[in-house]
């Protein structure tokens, strides 16, 4: 399969002279797999461009699985021109809102009011097809299959694994791994350590050894004890997970709006340049950047 | 026909408990420093409601791949965030009957309830009330008509009758209660508010929503109560709008209700948004 990032940042697209090099469009992931079908993780801003760029080869057939609902994460859909068009079919994937007992329909429908928006869902030109899918529940695109694993974030957050011709990709989405809520001298601490250890073990056991993972890295581990709870990791709590799962390669991404190119830089070669890292190959996520797996 | 003052006692008595842990809840989920092991505390010595909270964590809408045994067990898997909205629509729902044969649209009940909550929250807000007590006046929205109900569970052939008058004539809704029933639900609402032992602010703009008067002591609440109903009345362009306010609630608005009512952003989402306090079950 051949992935092309089509957007590495969080919470807001930052356009602008100093996130030129990593890019400043919100989450977005393009996957092509063997067989030739479309998978787009993700409808943050980076979408509208790769719309654009499937107009030259009509119709459009995709499929797009929505790690969740934050805004970041969906904003580009009313921009994905494909969207209009008769005789393109989409087929979008995400998981049920138990909070507000909504669907990714209406979700998605509410994004396109008229206040917030010009056209509503049900003008929308092409077939459109919504999946409310399960954890753990597989869906086969062409040679690959995508499974969903829920990860912690204040919404129901899933993140995909694609299996396609023996190679795998693992996208978080939004993720903060879960952290214990009592105090050591509390007595209820062992045993909820106990639970964020099997939590964790079961995400390290589901992306084992996969190829390429693209990870949440919001935030730095010194600024995370003031962000603890807003649902994103640090690039250490994921070094930590590249280093047990065995990743091979791993993508820092979601990259804070405030951080420019420049810091990017300066924070990645300091980590990289820290004594026992794992063997796995560290990159910062950035706007372009092609895997072929 | 009046009604029979020893049989309502008798009723209202026999109500299930108002829970305290769904006040506590709601307090907590409306000041963002609040330590995440209390909540869970608080849920954890309920067992009603740990039992409501897992069934809904482990039911199909969450589609969990693996059973979730406990209140922390859910919040390591699903998030602490997604349990404590999920206590909050399970402690909310089931307090009260949910059907009546006395034609008393409930769907409607409900939502005019929440929408009077999150009018009388958002002003507070507005008006610089601090967060740890905006909740109160969205629980007081909630509840502020909560006698409707028991009228339409426990007496629903009389309570027919009223609503038809209501709707036929155009008389608000109270008025007809009380030449008919001999009370209107503030009454009843008090009766029952009362015997639930709920805070003394809360019992008064249950029983007096409706009273009008020049001056309300120092029940805040109350005022901001009546102020949201007639905001809420006015959006909905309903007969409930007052033809001249009780001092105090224009001072509390300090506007007309057209420019308060337009200083609301995103009101119907915030509804929508509240409406799972009512559809979980
Ligand atoms: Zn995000
Ligand atoms: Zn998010």
């Amino acid at each position: 399969m051949k992935i092309t990032m089509r957007g590495v940042r969080g919470s807001i697209p930052v356009p602008g002279p100093d996130t030129v090099v990593y890019g400043g469009n919100t989450t977005c992931h393009e996957i092509r797999t063997t067989s030739g079908h479309l998978i787009i993780l993700d409808g943050g801003s980076g979408i509208r461009q790769l719309g654009n760029e499937l107009l030259a080869n009509l119709p459009v057939k995709c499929h797009i699985f929505i790690t969740h609902t934050h805004w970041d994460h969906i904003q580009g859909l009313p921009f994905f021109i494909p969207l209009f068009i008769p005789g393109n079919t989409m087929d979008i994937y995400g998981s049920f809102d138990p909070v507000y007992m909504k669907d990714l329909r209406s979700i998605l429908s509410q994004q396109m009011e008229y206040c917030y928006f010009p056209v509503r869902e049900c003008e929308l030109a092409a077939t459109i097809n919504y999946h409310n899918i399960r954890e753990g529940q597989a869906v086969q695109v062409g040679s690959a299959t995508v499974t969903p694993i829920l990860t912690n974030h204040p919404v129901l957050n899933y993140g995909y694994k694609i299996e396609d011709s023996g190679k795998t990709f693992f996208f978080t989405g939004d993720y903060e791994p879960p952290v214990n809520i009592y105090d050591e001298e509390d007595e209820e601490y062992a045993g909820y350590q106990q639970l964020v250890d099997e939590q964790q073990q079961t995400l390290i056991d589901f992306v084992q050894g996969v190829d390429v993972m693209v990870a949440d890295s919001q935030y730095t581990h010194e600024e995370y004890p003031a962000k603890t709870g807003w649902g994103h990791g640090t690039f250490e709590t994921n070094i930590r997970l590249a280093r047990l799962a065995n990743i091979k390669e791993f993508y820092f991404t979601h990259h804070d709006p405030m951080r420019t190119d420049a810091q990017l830089d300066e924070i990645f070669s300091e980590i990289m340049s820290r004594d026992n890292l794992p063997d796995t190959v560290f990159h910062l996520a950035k706007e372009g950047t092609v895997i072929e797996l | 026909m009046p009604l029979n003052r020893s049989k309502l006692v008798e009723i209202v008595q026999n109500i299930p408990a108002f829970p305290q842990s769904v006040n506590q809840v709601i307090a907590m989920t409306s000041n963002a420093m609040c330590p995440p092991k209390k909540l869970v505390q608080v849920i954890e010595r309920d067992p009603i409601l740990t039992m409501k909270v897992l069934k809904l964590v482990n039911s199909a809408f969450f589609g969990l791949s693996k059973e979730v045994t406990s209140v922390q067990h859910s919040v390591v898997y699903v998030g602490l965030n997604t349990v404590k909205n999920v206590a909050i629509s399970v402690a909310m729902s089931g307090v009260l009957p949910e059907t009546n044969d006395a034609g008393l649209d409930m769907d409607a009940y409900w939502k005019d309830s929440l929408a009077v909550g999150v009018i009388a929250k958002m002003l507070a807000e507005q008006r610089k009330i601090p967060p740890n007590e905006t909740a109160d006046y969205f629980v007081a929205g909630l509840l502020h008509n909560i006698g409707k109900v028991l009228f339409a569970h426990y007496f629903p052939a009389e309570y027919k009758e009223v609503l038809g008058i209501t709707e036929e004539k155009r008389i608000p809704l109270h008025k007809v209660e009380k030449k008919l029933l001999g009370l209107d639900h503030c009454q009843l609402g008090g009766l029952l508010a009362k015997e639930w032992q709920l805070p003394e602010n809360l019992r008064g703009v249950i029983r007096h929503h409706h009273t009008m008067v020049k001056d309300y002591g120092d029940n805040k609440l109350l005022v901001a109560i009546i102020a949201a109903s007639q905001l809420n009345h006015y959006i909905n362009g309903s007969v409930g709008v007052l033809p001249q306010l009780p001092k105090q609630v224009e001072d509390y608005l300090g506007a007309p209700l057209i420019d308060v009512a337009d200083s609301l952003e995103n009101l119907e989402r915030e509804v929508d948004k509240a409406q799972a306090f009512i559809d979980v079950n």
